[in-house]
Formats: structure tokens, sequence, C-alpha cells
């Protein structure tokens, strides 16, 4: 057993879908997600006892070229992740009647099958496909099933598509540049490769110009709320749940392993690119009239506090960023699940045209409401947790860091709770809201137990990164 | 040699085959007998031998690259029938100026001797002229013929002087005895002039800036099917042929002719992919995205000793995403005017096979992961990077970006516009080359080996 037949499965079961038939394709993706998460599950428990799921072999000659999947606990983690998300994302769009829905599925599908590949892949050449890979399916998606006017949403989408293939050129313009020093495209010798200062800063430089594009960080985030807006709902969730999620991921994985003395030099500046990031995203997001466009900017303050806990280079700001990570990734898809449930039922996500939804539909507002306070960071949601400890690592670089990126926690209260009382209480709407059926109340349910669970029990998710991330570190600091 | 021989009895056959009225029957010999020459070709891989007073030199990257060529020759003597269904007394000729054509590209890449590389680049420019202007009723392919004929003349005499040269300063036509004079230390002056002069007359013959300018009046001129064939099979023969050339005669590629080589390759992409951008017909869009793919075969000549793999695959790569997308481009705008992008709106929905082939191999040129064009890149990146050009990659870097933007214009048409028609059948002939070209690119994509070892 190991996570090869993981990534074989996704794939057998997007080509199922697509071979299913328009009627039956999201049940077989239903179908098709949970069973891999199940397996994915198993396969976790038996990392968990000390077996070795790793996959090696050789695959291109010339120049070399492994098929390598490492799965250690961080990789685990980002898998599951996105495992779990998938079969709730796919169950959530149950309503929604897509065109040629076969195609829709297949696609979601395969781009999870992309993105685990990109968790686990531990050969440059390997993971870049995976990466490039992941782009192709949210492409189509975003184009072809997206809203809006259609000439608008092209020019968003491409932008979008320009913009990442952009950024992942240097990076792999940077992967060139390592084989002629290892003549190999393997992690661990990348990790290992003696690279004078002067490397290391254009190396780290590609490398942060892909991840800045597809976290984004400021100034690289101007393609995000127009795709956002413009996806469908599913293309968001997997976009914001987990896609910018691969671009964090990979900061740690590969950024921070191969260039770290850059990242120690120039430490304050980082950090604060992503704390620049946090309060722009923030005091945009209160200016926000569109419901997803809020929760795009608000996504862009959080990542932005992620990157900023990743770039401190200790142990808590790199563990709190996975939290933070996995954390988010529920909070935000549940987010525009609420969001997509109020369009089903209003076909609009104009703030100021919603508002006395409460009376209406009080299962529905409970759920909205602690969605809401878990993205602001109380506890003791599991947000709670990441935030918390972000913060935590910020004021050990600098307290004033700290102090910055800890008003976005009031700031972010503010404009969620101000959406929230905007587009829920007030008088009763005078259009009619039905409350939630009973498919959307099973996706929210699930969302809100795994943020309280892991808010009150973090251990298991604690347990099964920190390893990983020690030895991590122990890399990032062999330069000493 | 045999190949060589082979391929010209079959190219006669197919003339006689018009006098005996066996016409119904040349296309399908044809292709069989291109199988077997295939078949005969790749037997001779480990078996290196000259014949003829080292006319004809028989060795791996001649097997290499006369097998790619088979290949595509293939795929386009598969595509004459329907394209030249209203031309079907001619079909003998086409057929047979094709085949020709491969004889002269054979001997553009096994060549031991300057005058068999000479009548080889005769023999395949000849045919294209012919060919492009073998639709005799359209003034288009007549000027598309002329100018070809013209500017390829000129550039022939060019390279003949070249080769005048290069025997006046070493006073044969071998290239293995060039290659071992070419080491005394006092070299004639004019043998370098005369190795420049060949290498200009290539990169016309490559379409490489700045000698590109009758590139795309000449595609958008002639008949669809001979813009597939220039763009594919010329383009990667005379590739081939410069960098058999310039290492096979051994001339040591000094610092300033590497400069040289660097400018080119960078003009060559950027004017090639700039002007892609703003083109709305297809075939110049093509034509132009061919230059600046030649521009990133030049690379491969930065690091010359190490190169013929690479090179090798991005020829692969290359022109098997390239007969991708002619294929459907035939069938997109056949009985069409012109081959405005607007023709291939929502192809998606009308024909979505022929929409993904063409999409694959628009990923695949432009060079996203999992198609071949990706490893192609690859190859070329890190060899040059190896090389000590970093400069030269972070321009190509540049211009795959650049490059992204047209190629997602066709895509955008196929998905996002409405088809203005209703669907039209789809000959089995363009299902079958089309969706053998794109899978063979995706294989050699999972499977680089299988090209590599070739010349391993």
């Amino acid at each position: 057993m190991n996570v090869l037949l993981l990534l074989i499965l996704i794939l057998v079961g997007a080509l199922a879908t697509f071979l299913s038939g328009d009627k039956l394709a999201s049940k077989v993706a239903l179908f098709f997600s949970v069973a891999i998460f199940g397996y994915a599950i198993l396969l976790l428990n038996q990392f968990n006892i000390g077996y070795d799921i790793s996959y090696l072999s050789p695959w291109i000659a010339n120049p070399k070229v492994f098929m390598i999947l490492e799965a250690d606990g961080l990789a685990m983690a980002m898998v599951v992740l996105t495992l779990a998300l998938t079969p709730i994302i796919i169950f959530s769009s149950f309503a929604n009647k897509f065109n040629n829905s076969k195609t829709i599925y297949a696609l979601i599908l395969f781009m999870s099958f992309a993105m685990c590949g990109t968790f686990l892949a531990g050969d440059g050449i390997l993971y870049y496909m995976f990466w490039e890979l992941s782009l192709i399916p949210i492409y189509f998606i975003a184009l072809i099933w997206g809203n809006g006017d259609a000439e608008e949403r092209k020019k968003a989408v491409v932008k979008f598509f320009i913009y990442t293939i952009a950024g992942s050129l240097f990076m792999l313009a940077a992967f060139a540049y390592l084989f002629t020093k290892t003549h190999n495209f393997l992690l661990v010798d990348f990790a290992m490769v003696n690279l004078t200062i002067n490397e290391q800063f254009w190396i780290f430089l590609a490398f942060f110009l892909a991840y800045a594009i597809k976290i984004p960080l400021i100034p690289f985030h101007s393609w995000q709320a127009n795709v956002y807006q413009k996806s469908p709902t599913v293309g968001t969730m997997l976009l914001s749940g987990i896609m910018l999620k691969m671009g964090l991921y990979s900061v740690l994985r590969w950024q921070l392993q191969i260039a770290p003395l850059t990242a120690k030099i120039h430490i304050y500046i980082f950090v604060a690119i992503g704390i620049a990031g946090t309060i722009y995203g923030s005091i945009v997001a209160l200016r926000q009239k569109d419901l997803k466009r809020l929760l795009a900017y608000s996504s862009l303050a959080h990542v932005g506090l992620i990157t900023a806990g990743a770039y401190t280079l200790t142990l808590d700001g790199i563990r709190g960023a996975v939290l933070q990570m996995i954390a988010h990734g529920f909070v935000i898809v549940g987010l525009f699940l609420a969001a997509e449930i109020i369009n089903r039922r209003y076909q609009t996500n104009t703030i100021n045209e919603l508002g006395g939804i409460r009376t209406h539909a009080p299962k529905f507002t409970s759920f909205f409401m602690i969605l809401v306070l878990a993205s602001v960071a109380l506890p003791p949601t599991f947000n709670f947790i990441g935030e918390f400890t972000l913060l935590y690592s910020i004021s050990q670089i600098n307290l004033w860091y700290a102090v910055l990126g800890g008003t976005t926690i009031i700031l972010g209260a503010y404009y969620m709770l101000k959406m929230f009382q905007t587009a829920m209480l007030g008088e009763t709407n005078k259009k009619e809201f039905s409350d939630i059926t009973l498919n959307e109340g099973i996706s929210l349910s699930i969302i809100v137990a795994v943020l309280l669970f892991f808010g009150l029990y973090p251990k298991p998710i604690i347990d099964l990164i920190t390893p990983s991330l020690e030895s991590l570190l122990v890399s990032i600091n062999r330069f000493g | 040699m045999n190949t060589l021989i082979a391929i010209i009895g079959l190219g006669v056959l197919c003339l006689l085959f018009e006098i005996m009225n066996f016409r119904k029957a040349i296309i399908p010999v044809t292709i069989l007998g291109l199988i077997g020459i295939l078949g005969l070709t790749l037997s001779e891989i480990n078996s290196p031998a000259t014949y003829h007073n080292n006319m004809i030199v028989v060795n791996k990257f001649s097997v290499a690259f006369s097998s790619l060529f088979i290949v595509l020759t293939i795929f386009l003597v598969a595509l004459s029938d329907n394209f030249y269904e209203k031309h079907q007394t001619k079909i003998s000729d086409y057929i047979a100026i094709k085949i020709f054509l491969l004889s002269g590209a054979v001997a553009m890449v096994s060549f031991g001797n300057l005058s068999m590389f000479f009548l080889g680049i005769e023999i395949l420019s000849i045919s294209l002229y012919v060919l492009a202007a073998s639709d005799r009723m359209n003034i288009k392919s007549n000027e598309a013929g002329l100018k070809y004929f013209l500017m390829g003349s000129f550039a022939s005499g060019i390279l003949l002087f070249g080769i005048c040269l290069i025997y006046g300063a070493m006073g044969t036509f071998d290239i293995a005895e060039i290659s071992e004079l070419s080491q005394s230390a006092e070299l004639p002056s004019w043998f370098f002039i005369g190795i420049v002069l060949l290498t200009i007359g290539m990169l016309f013959k490559i379409a490489a800036v700045p000698f590109h300018f009758w590139a795309p009046d000449v595609y958008q001129g002639a008949p669809a099917l001979t813009t597939a064939t220039m763009s594919t099979l010329a383009k990667v023969v005379a590739m081939a042929a410069l960098y058999k050339l310039l290492t096979a005669m051994n001339v040591e590629i000094t610092y300033g002719f590497q400069i040289v080589i660097v400018v080119i390759s960078i003009a060559s992409m950027t004017v090639g992919n700039i002007m892609a951008l703003k083109q709305t017909n297809v075939k110049r869009m093509l034509a132009f995205s061919g230059i600046s793919h030649a521009g990133f075969m030049l690379m491969a000549l930065l690091s010359a000793t190490t190169a013929a793999g690479s090179l090798l695959y991005y020829a692969t790569a290359y022109s098997l995403a390239g007969i991708a997308a002619f294929t459907v481009l035939l069938y997109v705008c056949k009985d069409k005017e012109n081959e405005e992008i607007s023709h291939f709106n929502g192809l998606g929905k009308t024909n979505p096979i022929l929409a993904a082939v063409l999409t694959a191999s628009l990923l695949s040129m432009a060079g996203i992961p999992v198609f071949a064009g990706f490893f192609a890149k690859l190859m070329l990146f890190t060899q040059t990077i190896q090389s000590g050009y970093l400069i030269v990659v972070i321009a190509a870097v540049i211009n795959s970006i650049i490059s992204i933007g047209y190629y997602f214009k066709l895509i955008l048409a196929i998905y996002t516009k409405d088809a203005a028609e209703e669907k039209q059948s789809t000959p089995f002939a363009f299902y079958a080359v089309a969706v053998l070209a794109i899978v063979m690119n995706l294989v050699i994509g999972l499977y680089p080996t299988l090209i590599m070892q070739l010349l391993g």
C-alpha cells in the first residue's frame, strides 16, 4: 500500500465519472471521492503506526527524473485536507444543475488528483507537472461553468491563467539551474546543495514569483477577486480551499528548503509582505459590496498572515501556518457554500440587496454565524489556534509586526460582522427564503463539526505535522 | 542507404500507379510502403556504415531523424486523400512529390559529402516550391509559390557560394576530411566566410529572424496541407541539417559565432511571438509561432556537442503537435475562403474530439507539462544553462509566457464562442491522424526516454 495507488484511484474516479454520463456523474463522483477519502484515512493510519507509504521509482533516464511520492506528516495532512474537501465540494453542488455535468465532476476529481500529486511529489519535475496540471481543470471550470458576463469572465480567467503560468515558468528556470548543480531534480539533493548567497537570492526570487502569484500575496493578487467572483462556486471552493494552499505548502516544502539563507537575511521584508497583504486585504474587504468578493479579500488577508508566519522560520510560525491552512480551507469552503446558498435563493450576492434572512431561515443563520465567527478566529474554533500561534510567532520576530497583524483580527471581525448584519439580520425580507435543505445541512454540519472538533482537540493534527516540520527546520537551519 | 533507395523507389512507383490506373491504391500503398521503410530504417540504427565513397553516412543521428521524417510523411500522406478530393486526377503527382521531398530530407541528415547535402536540400526545396503553388487556379497559391521560389533560390545561391568557399579552403567536399583539416592551426579566412554563408542559407530555410520574411506570406498563401508540410517536416529537416553541418564538420563554434546564435535565437523567439499575438489568421499565427519555435531549437546549437538528443526530442514534440494542429485546421477550414480564428468558434461543441486534440497540441506547443513540448523545453533549458547562457533561457521563459497569449486565443474561441454552422462530417483519416499524433506526443511526453535512447 502506498500513495501511488491513492493517486491512481483518484484518476480512475475521474475517468469513471466522465464515462458515467451526465445523469449519474455527480453521484459517481461523490462515491469515488468518499471512497478515496476513506482510503486516505486508511493510509494515514498506516503512516501513523510507522509503515512507509512513500513511492519511488526511476522514470526518465536523461535528464534524470524520478517518480517519487514522499509521504511525510506535512504532505499527508495536506492530502487528507484535499481529499476531505473534495467530497464536501462535490456533495454541496448537487443542487446546481450543470450543463455537461460529467465533464465538470471529472474535472473536479482530476484537479484533486493534481493537487494531491503536488503535495506528494519529491522530484522537481514531477512536482512541476502536477503544479501545472492542476491549473488546466480550474481554467476550464471557471471559463465554461462560471457566471456573469462571458467576455469579462474570459478576461479574468485568462489573466489568471497567464499570470500563474508566467510565475511558474520562472520556477522551472530555477529548477533547470539547480539541475546543473545536482544532475537530478530530487528535493533531497536540492536541499543539500551548497548555493552561494547570491544564487540563493535569485532562486528564492524565482520561486517567490510562482508562489506569490498562486497564494496570492500583494502586489500579485489582482487576479484573485475577479476569478473568485466569476467562477462557479465549486471552482471558487477549489481555488480558495485547496489550490492556494499549494502555494503556501510549496513555500515551506520547496522554497525555504532550497534557499533558506535569503529568507533569513531578508526576514523582515518577507514577513512584512505577508502582513501588508493582511492589512490591505482587510481594508479592501471593508468596502466590498459583493459577498464573494468580500470573501475573496478576507481570504487574501488570511493567507497574508499565514505567509508571514511561515517566513518567521520558527517552529511556531510554520506550525501555525499549517494549522491555519487547514482551518482556513474548511472555513472558506463553508463561507462560499453559504454565499452559494443565498445565491440559489435570491440569485444575487450583492450584500445590500440581502437582509432580513434570519427570520426566514434560522438554521441557515446559525450555521452562517458559526462560520463567520470561525473566520474571525473566535475560540474554540480551529481557526483560533492557527491564528493565535501565527501571531505569537510573529511577535517573536518583531512585536510591532504582531500588533499590526493583530489589528486585522479586529478589522476582520468588523467587516465580517457588518456583512453578516446587513445580509442576515434586520427587518424580515419580503422575498421568501426557504431554510437549508438536507443536502446543504449535511455539508454545513460536517464543516462546522470539523472546525469545532479540532478547535477543542487539535492534538491529532499537531502530532501528525510536528515531526516533519522539525526536520524541515533542521534543513532550513543547515547554514547555521 | 537502403532507406534512400527505397523512398525513391516508392516515389517512382506512385507515378507508375497513375499510368497503370491504380489511382485508388496510391495512398494505402504509399502508407504501407512508408511503414515498411520506417522498419527498414530503424533496423539500421545499430549498424553505422558509409556508402559510395562516404557520400552517404548512416549513423544513429541520421536514422533517428530519418525515422521522424518518415513518420511525419506518413501523416501528411494520410491526410492527402481528403484534402485533394477535388483534384483526384493529380493525386499521384502530389503524393510522388511528397515522397521525393522525403528523399531530399533523408539525404539532408545522412550526407557525408557537401554535394550530397546540396542535392538533398535542392530536392526538398523544389518539391516545396511546386507544392506551394500546387493550387494553380488560386492566385494566392501562385503568389506563395513564386515568392518562396524567388527567395528560396537566393538562399540556395548563398548556400552554394558558402559550399564553394569551403571547397576553396579545404579542397574537398567530404565532411570527414573537412573535419580533419579544420583541426589544423591555419585556416584561410574564407573557410569561416563559407561557414557563415552556409549558416545563413540554412537559417533562411528554418525561417529564423532576420531571414523569416517569406514565411508568413508563403504559409498563408500555400494550400493548407503544404503549409503543414513546410511548418513541420521542412522546418525540422532544415534544423537537423544545420545542426549536423556545424557539428559534423567539427567547426569549432567560436565565442563570436555563439553570440550570433544567441542573438538570432532570442530575436526569432521574440519577433515570432510578438507578431503571432496580433494575427487573426490561424495559418499566419502558426507561421509566426513556428518562427519562435525555430528560435527555441537554435538554442540547441549553443551546446552543440551534447544537444543532438534534445534537438531530436524538441523536433519530434513540435512537429507532432504541429501535425495535430494542422489536421484540425484542415477540417475546420475546409471549403472556407480563409483561416480566420472565428472559424474555430464553438468547435468544442460541434466536434469535441478534434477540439480536444487542438487544445492538447496547443498546450504542447506552449510547453504545459505532460505533453512532450514541456520536456522539450526543459531539456533545452537545462542544457543551455549548463553551457552558460542563462540569458537565453530567461528570454525563452519570457517568450513562453507571451506564447500562451495567442495559443489561448484559439482555445478560447473553441470553448467560449458559439458555432455559426452545423456540424460537418469528419473523414476517418482526420480523426486517425489527429488522435494518433497527439497520443504519440503524449506518450513521448510521459516517457521521454523512448526518444532520447535513440541517440543515447
